[in-house]
């Protein structure tokens, strides 16, 4: 195999694991930028999952060919919602936010497998029949090239997370509403003495978290997994977290961290039939994403600076 | 005066166990179960016979030490979530040691105890120099190490103690916590010597913690580290100190199952949980040692009696984990809880 075939072969394999990571892990970079921790994007995945799966199974007959679109809709609604738990405890209650965060994960698998075994009977549910299926992009899989690597090959909700991570950009750094949200997770005594809605910022923050994590969690419901069950979701919110940091609490930078991590998942699975990395011990690469996250906290590839304010309550009259 | 700080710490954790339990009632009400049914097969679950009260007390042993670990560096500031991760290595280190020697017992058990602890204490040194040194936040590294124990022990058990299989041989004899007589007693439960050393590590803690220099600084360093660095304490070292040791017990959780429990280890796909409920145990009770046995036993109890809510009121066991998840909630969400309390002091005035 030349160089060309092997990216074409893995480059629409990584994407596929990437595109999940990367629309959670633009989750955490709103959540953490507002100054709430996020541990419980991995339960946000999985309540999208569940979700996800949950409602395309039930309503396929209902809405044939746009299912999977209306299943991640719901998903993200859902998972809104249910982030609204850490956003009460966390800002409301001034729970620690890591603890509220773990229990999220909790409470999320919790209610995933019981409402499960509740409707189904038994540990998982059934496979949906309508998922995402990958395609070519007219006319432009043709060009020689790039064509197979970039536009064959790809599920369509893969283009959605790359067009949606430039637009997180555009409103966290180009719209008042973006100024407004780095504020509050900078100093949130200044965002409020400037008369900005504190508490109404992180509220919205922490929600938009759980509608991202949400669409992660069902798009990889429905493209890679196919059904819910205890181990469908097993990491790729922590993962995503990681993405979060590795990119610097950028949302373009958690969009190349995701890309590289679902890289290095979807090397870790077909990694042994390729020449170069057949000898490489399929440990190095799934440890490959912690181990980088780590360093690069470390400060040994670029320092990560964390929002100022990220994990405090704010409490108002408080200095 | 009725409601006096102390006296509404204590107050806390019950209040959220209830709290916890009312709304596992509320869920089994809404969806036609009978709550009385549920909580009844719950309890014969976890104490109806003795088998089932040996297999209570064998998760409560790791539970003990998980929470120890969770707890010892909360008392430091530190957020220990890569128990986990620690409670792996540990694992493996512990049946390492079982089943590549074969020696005397009174050496060979000892040994493995503590290559387990051994190993514990390293997977938490990494993520307390690093917080030390370069100011790295627990949190996060003790996370990713969680993911690298996971992988790196699979890789272990699979390429380095066996040769491509999914798991090892069971340990020797030598270095088994369990016991031919514990056993015939509980009907053949998995009940091990182990719990004795879990509590023991309780008294331990509580010893370093209260009753030495050394556990006067950490708790010291807990509460303000610019004002410990100020009258003259090491903060870095004590930060470390508090990781390693934390670290240790966690390890020691891991050899609960490895020598006790189960007397081998296996190719795992996702986490044992015990470092994540591990958690919700030190938060249950309040970080101190007693706290922690007691809430230990209380998510033990829930956990195996849960296996018996299905055959007996047809309840799904995955219920208990909503009600541990919304514990920690209301545990965590304390300031409300404290708030309630302050308006009924005023008003009752």
């Amino acid at each position: 195999m030349g160089i060309l075939d092997i990216l074409a072969s893995i480059i629409p394999a990584a994407m596929v694991y990437a595109a999940p990571l990367i629309f959670t892990a633009l989750g955490g970079v709103f959540s953490e930028r507002s100054g709430v921790i996020n541990i419980g994007l991995e339960g946000l995945m999985v309540m999208g999952a569940f979700v996800g799966i949950v409602f395309n199974l039930t309503f396929v007959d209902t809405f044939g060919s746009a299912t999977p679109w209306v299943s991640i809709a719901v998903a993200m609604i859902v998972s809104a919602l249910f982030a609204l738990v850490h956003a009460v405890a966390s800002i409301t209650f001034r729970a620690d936010q890591v603890v509220s965060g773990v229990a999220i994960n909790f409470l999320a698998l919790g209610i995933g497998l019981f409402l499960t075994k509740q409707w189904y009977d038994k540990g998982q549910t059934d496979i949906v029949s309508r998922p995402f299926y990958t395609s070519d992009v007219w006319l432009l899989s043709d060009i020689p090239v790039i064509g197979r690597m970039f536009f064959s090959g790809w599920h369509p909700t893969t283009y959605l997370a790359i067009i949606l991570a430039v637009l997180t950009y555009f409103v966290i750094y180009k719209t008042p509403f973006g100024l407004r949200l780095r504020s509050v997770g900078e100093h949130p005594m200044a965002a409020d003495t400037n008369g900005i809605n504190v508490y109404k910022m992180r509220y919205i923050a922490v929600m938009l978290s759980g509608a991202l994590g949400g669409l992660g969690g069902s798009v990889f419901a429905l493209t890679v997994a196919l059904n819910f069950s205890h181990s469908t979701i097993v990491g790729q919110g922590f993962i995503s977290l990681a993405a979060v940091i590795f990119g610097k609490w950028h949302p373009l930078g958690a969009l190349g961290a995701a890309i590289f991590f679902g890289f290095a998942q979807s090397l870790s699975i077909f990694g042994s039939s390729l020449p170069l990395l057949s000898d490489v011990p399929q440990v190095f690469l799934l440890i490959a994403p912690y181990v980088l996250t780590i360093l690069a906290l470390a400060g040994f590839i670029g320092r990560a600076e964390a929002p100022k304010a990220l994990g405090e309550a704010y409490v108002k009259g408080n200095r | 005066m009725l409601f006096s700080n102390k006296v509404v710490n204590i107050l806390i954790p019950i209040i959220s166990v209830l709290l916890g339990l009312l709304a596992g009632a509320i869920i089994m009400l809404f969806f036609g179960y009978n709550p009385v049914a549920g909580y009844a097969a719950l309890w014969n679950g976890a104490f109806s016979d003795i088998y089932f009260f040996g297999e209570t007390i064998r998760q409560v042993t790791p539970y003990i030490l998980s929470g120890l670990a969770v707890a010892f560096a909360l008392r430091t500031g530190l957020l220990n979530i890569g128990v986990e991760g620690q409670v792996f290595v540990g694992w493996l280190a512990s049946v390492w040691v079982g089943v590549a020697f074969d020696l005397p017992m009174i050496i060979h058990l000892p040994m493995a105890v503590i290559a387990a602890a051994l190993a514990g204490a390293f997977w938490g040194f990494i993520p307390g120099i690093l917080k030390a040194k370069l100011g790295v936040h627990e949190v996060i590294v003790t996370i990713m190490m969680n993911y690298i124990a996971l992988y790196i022990s699979n890789a272990i058990v699979r390429n380095v103690i066996t040769d491509g299989e999914d798991r090892t041989e069971n340990i020797a004899d030598s270095a088994s916590l369990g016991a031919d007589w514990i056993a015939q007693l509980t009907f053949f439960s998995r009940l091990h010597y182990g719990i004795l050393i879990a509590l023991f590590m309780a008294v331990v803690m509580w010893f370093i913690l209260n009753k030495t220099t050394t556990g006067f600084e950490l708790r010291s360093v807990g509460f303000n580290p610019h004002a410990s660095n100020y009258s003259g304490m090491n903060v870095k070292k004590n930060i470390v100190l508090a990781m390693v040791i934390s670290g240790a017990f966690a390890g020691l959780a891991g050899a609960m199952e490895g020598l006790g429990t189960f007397g081998y280890m296996n190719v795992k796909s996702g986490f044992t949980n015990i470092g994540f409920d591990g958690i919700a145990v030190a938060l249950l009770g309040a970080n101190t040692a007693l706290g922690v046995v007691l809430a230990a036993f209380l998510f033990g109890t829930l956990k195996i009696g849960a296996l018996n809510m299905p055959t007996e009121a047809g309840v799904p066991t995955e219920l208990v984990e909503i009600v541990i998840a919304l514990i920690i909630f209301f545990v965590a969400s304390s300031y409300i809880i404290r708030w309630v309390f302050l308006r009924m002091k005023k008003e009752g005035k």
